[in-house]
């Protein structure tokens, strides 16, 4: 289908947009690459009377590594994170995470900051960024904010965001030892949004851990019982698997099988991975 | 509607727009370069699969009016490429199309991955070229194809993208 008839600015600051956005009595959307909008405004689920365009603010591709946080601009593609960026700042994560991200073409113009604003529930940024325990750097008409990721995403497709602001970037702090990191995804075709995903991370052996579940609720979560099982000395087998059905069960309607078994296992795979590191 | 200035397959050029035009329809309808097919219009098939300063882009999912200060390159544009020649020439003796609708966007997708991956082998181009959906082939010969175009072209110094 085609898109019904809107409006466009392409913002020339971040003020500019804030303005644009929050423009009276008008349903505005802000673009950044477009690849989650356009494919709703073509089949006209999305039906904006403005879209501002975040493509041409510079302040929104600032990209710095310091010794204790990685500061991501909201408009760094996928692919540029595929092809390397941040590669060594957390082990290889981010660039196996974006490698998956749906296709090349996609994740030439797909944005990290794009990814977390629509918050889908399976998409892979924002259960990455919550098990990496990163904040989202957000300016508005009120000026800057920020909050971390966990909290920003509130359910599916909703987040802390209000209609004059946008995501600025992330700032993700550094792990104090190298990161030990897992991630298993189950999708129906490669491309194809998760059916299931987990992210598991531990800073060094013995060092805090965390584990995220994305696509089995309407936003991403922490998994408590999995990672309070993690933080102990010994873990058994037997325990781990029954900490994640507890965790799962609380996430996945009841007595869903299929449910129950896809998620604990991407789960399980995830810490696997972790530990095999 | 909107002006906006491209290079078009190496051609400046300043053109007339409306907002909701994505990149594909400009292309199609506006400029009548038609080699770009559109299937599903909403970034699942990659028919529509060309490149904006050099990147590999599904022109549907994306406004012409984004696509200002910026170079579009289309299968027209690729008369002189040498990895369009030999990918060309490959899928034309190894029969990697039939109805050829996906053609056009296979072309666009198989020169971005020879120009990112020089020779990649069967699995590497069956995963790069997921996202482009062909209904006849089976993908055996496309896959061939390129397999072969990145062999021959092996380690001559790719073309700018």
């Amino acid at each position: 289908m085609k898109a019904a008839a809107f409006d466009y600015v392409a913002a020339k600051t971040v003020a500019d947009a804030s303005a644009a956005l929050a423009s009276d009595g008008a349903t505005t959307a802000a673009i950044a690459g477009g690849q989650s909008l356009l494919p709703m405004l073509n089949l006209r689920v999305a039906l904006p009377d403005l879209v501002v365009d975040l493509g041409g603010l510079d302040q929104l591709k600032e990209v710095s590594v310091s010794s204790d946080h990685v500061r991501i601009g909201a408009l760094i593609t996928h692919a540029s994170i595929e092809d390397g960026l941040f590669a060594e700042a957390f082990g290889g994560l981010l660039q196996k995470v974006a490698t998956k991200i749906s296709y090349r073409a996609v994740r030439n113009h797909g944005t990290i900051g794009g990814s977390v604003a629509l918050a889908d529930p399976a998409a892979d940024w924002p259960g990455c960024l919550i098990a990496l325990g990163a904040t989202v750097r957000i300016s508005g008409l009120k000026g800057m904010r920020s909050e971390p990721v966990a909290s920003f995403v509130q359910g599916q497709y909703q987040t802390s965001l209000t209609a004059d602001e946008i995501i600025v970037g992330f700032d993700v702090p550094r792990p104090a030892a190298p990161l030990r990191w897992g991630v298993f995804k189950v999708a129906r075709k490669s491309g194809a949004f998760a059916d299931s995903i987990a992210f598991a991370v531990s800073q060094g052996r013995g060092g805090p851990v965390s584990v995220v579940l994305a696509a089995a609720a309407p936003r991403p979560h922490l998994l408590p019982k999995v990672t309070e099982k993690l933080g102990a000395k010994q873990v058994s087998d037997e325990g781990l698997r029954a900490a994640i059905a507890e965790d799962v069960a609380s996430l996945v309607p009841p007595d869903d099988a299929y449910l129950m078994r896809l998620h604990a296992s991407t789960v399980l795979r995830a810490v696997q991975e972790m530990h095999g590191r | 509607m909107r002006s906006i200035t491209l290079e078009l397959n190496g051609a400046k050029g300043s053109y007339e727009v409306e907002p909701r035009e994505t990149l594909a329809d400009f292309l199609r309808e506006r400029c009548r370069l038609t080699a770009t097919h559109l299937g599903c219009e909403h970034g699942a098939c990659g028919a529509c699969t060309v490149a904006v300063d050099g990147k590999a882009t599904r022109s549907c999912l994306r406004l012409a009016v984004m696509c200002d200060g910026q170079k579009v390159q289309t299968l027209e544009g690729m008369e002189d490429d040498t990895t369009m020649e030999v990918l060309r020439r490959h899928f034309h003796t190894g029969h990697a199309l039939q109805c050829g609708f996906c053609t056009p966007g296979m072309l666009m997708m198989a020169r971005d991955i020879l120009l990112r991956l020089s020779t990649p082998d069967d699995e590497t181009v069956r995963h790069q070229l997921s996202g482009q959906i062909c209904r006849c082939t089976g993908y055996a010969n496309i896959v061939r194809a390129i397999v072969a175009a990145g062999q021959e072209i092996g380690d001559r110094p790719a073309a700018a993208p």
